[in-house]
């Protein structure tokens, strides 16, 4: 039956006119499935099970110099919040961080904005980053101390470090990721130098510069700690470095773990508060990131 | 495609509103036919990682205030160089280009230019933002006058209603017409595009080109206009100047005055594409 001839049938043209179309409701999520969207849900649960895996192995242990249970080591905890020396401990580590984090961040923006604006400042960029970012902060807390002496100073210094490098890197690599389109609008418009930085390079880098901005916060986090563990109270009463340091001394471990908890409570919070919410107010807001 | 008829429709509406305080609308009371634009010999080259290509030789002509000018050719043929040039992105190696017998050297507010490429908008500014931003940056004027000229603009393009809304939430032809709603906005000399319908699809690209067509009846802004697309360039210019490529020279300059949107396909209209395309494509006719 298949010759070259044969066509389909002719079939007779319609046309329909169209009622105005009625409010279309997409139907809801299921009551469980709303619940799993719920991203703090979600890693409470993760927690939980981390947790229940402490609980369990402290107990086959049975060691409490060793590996405190998570109940004692909770136990402990709330007790140190409540009489306030782990509190105490806490405002003097994050008081000297955010010194640092701020003197780091400022650091950071005057060598972009150099970098940015030409070559010269592009390769002194370039040569300091390659030289110090490799260069653990902690290692540099000795000559500082002998610099600044026993004292805020030499952390202060230290922590600049710490942030500067990873965050000037970050920083830059985002400025070169900007889309030549954007920049010749704000050209255009005739922007140049510090406004052509804030209107245009900043806000379109933003994604890259708030990962720089953790990963400086994470490092300077880090390099406090060991520096306090490490040296002692170098900043006259010590911190958390320095009361986990302390404790272990005199072999109160379920304190130690009372201490470390601390600092991943804050690093949890810092991450979940100010990062997530900054994120979303603006680079997922916008639509720059998912 | 209703929506340029709407423009047309809601005029004397638009109008009413301007009438209240603001002298600074966008309907210039007069256009000024002069001649606004000279491109004076001008040579272009750009660097590759490789070697030196000459982008445009020698290449000369005039706009006048009101034309919709358009700059025709195939790839390579300079037309984009060409308008960055005029936008002072890039500067000629030889000849001249004036503004208002001003030479041009630098990028400048008086140049406004409408990209090809999405990204023009900036993501972290709402529709109503993006479109003030640049107002409020020259310091001409104050906010809330920058917002009333945004949601003027904005009418005009029929985005009244996404003024709050963020750029990643429009749609491919939303976004250049916000492109647009911003250029306008400046009230610039001249009005450059660069393949600005290029990137959208068929049906959206007639429909912005309906658009466009009915905003410069509406306000009379001058148009530099590049295109690759002979029948875009027969539609939206009343002046073609068609280029030749590697390097680019000028081949002719026509009058297209006569064709519309509603001539497409008509005899005339196709005879003048053929004619351009035997302009472009075979040298010795």
């Amino acid at each position: 039956m298949s010759d070259s001839s044969a066509y389909p049938p002719l079939r007779a043209e319609y046309e329909r006119t169209l009622p105005p179309p009625g409010d279309a409701l997409s139907p809801g999520l299921s009551r469980s499935l709303r619940f799993w969207q719920i991203g703090a849900l979600r890693k409470a649960l993760i927690l939980a099970m981390l947790a229940l895996i402490w609980e369990v192995s402290a107990r086959l242990t049975g060691n409490d110099l060793l590996l405190p249970t998570f109940l004692e080591t909770a136990h402990t905890f709330v007790g140190a919040i409540l009489d306030g020396s782990l509190l105490s401990k806490a405002c003097i580590s994050l008081a000297l961080l955010l010194r640092g984090y701020l003197c780091g961040i400022a650091a950071a923006f005057v060598l972009t904005a150099l970098a940015v604006s030409n070559q010269l400042g592009r390769d002194f960029l370039d040569t300091l980053t390659a030289m110090f970012n490799p260069l653990p902060a902690i290692a540099l807390l000795p000559l500082a101390l002998l610099w600044f002496g026993l004292g805020n100073g030499s952390m202060v210094f230290v922590l600049t470090h710490a942030v500067l490098w990873p965050l000037a890197l970050n920083t830059y690599t985002g400025f070169l990721g900007v889309p030549d389109t954007l920049r010749m609008t704000g050209r255009n418009y005739g922007l140049r130098g510090l406004r052509y930085l804030l209107h245009i390079l900043i806000p379109a880098a933003l994604p890259s510069i708030l990962t720089g901005l953790r990963i400086g916060w994470a490092s300077a986090w880090r390099t406090l700690i060991a520096a306090e563990l490490v040296f002692g109270a170098s900043s006259g009463d010590g911190g958390l470095g320095w009361y986990i340091f302390q404790n272990r001394n005199e072999l109160l471990t379920d304190r130690v773990f009372a201490g470390l908890a601390m600092v991943i409570l804050i690093g949890l919070l810092v991450e979940n508060f100010v990062f997530v919410a900054l994120e979303r107010v603006t680079v997922r807001r916008w639509g720059m990131q998912r | 495609m209703t929506h340029a008829l709407e423009l047309v429709h809601n005029a004397d509406r638009v109008d009413d509103i301007n009438k209240f305080d603001r002298t600074d609308d966008l309907t210039p009371a007069t256009v000024d036919t002069q001649r606004l634009l000279e491109i004076d010999k001008v040579s272009l080259q750009y660097r590759t990682a490789k070697n030196i290509v000459q982008a445009t030789q020698q290449v000369s002509f005039d706009v006048y205030g009101a034309d919709r000018f358009v700059l025709l050719g195939p790839s390579g043929c300079g037309k984009s160089t060409l308008l960055k040039a005029i936008a002072g992105f890039v500067q000629p190696v030889s000849g001249e280009i004036r503004l208002d017998s001003a030479l041009v050297d630098r990028p400048g507010p008086d140049r406004v230019v409408v990209f090809q490429e999405f990204d023009q908008l900036a993501p972290w500014k709402t529709v109503r933002q993006n479109v003030t931003f640049p107002l409020l940056v020259s310091g001409r004027i104050k906010r809330r006058e920058a917002d009333e000229i945004a949601l003027d603009v904005l009418a005009k393009v029929g985005l009244a209603k996404f003024a709050e809304a963020y750029p990643h939430t429009l749609s491919g032809g939303m976004k250049q017409r916000v492109a647009i709603a911003r250029a306008l906005a400046m009230r610039p000399k001249i009005l450059l595009m660069d393949e600005p319908f290029a990137a959208l699809d068929a049906l959206t690209r007639q429909r912005m080109q309906e658009e466009l067509l009915a905003l410069w009846e509406e306000v009379r802004f001058t148009l530099l206009f590049v295109t690759h697309s002979i029948e875009e360039a027969l539609v939206v210019g009343n002046r073609i100047l068609l280029l030749s490529p590697h390097p680019g020279r000028v081949r002719a300059e026509l009058n297209s005055h006569q064709f519309g949107l509603r001539h497409r396909g008509s005899a005339e209209f196709q005879m003048a594409a053929q004619r351009i395309h035997r302009l472009l494509f075979e040298p010795g006719a």
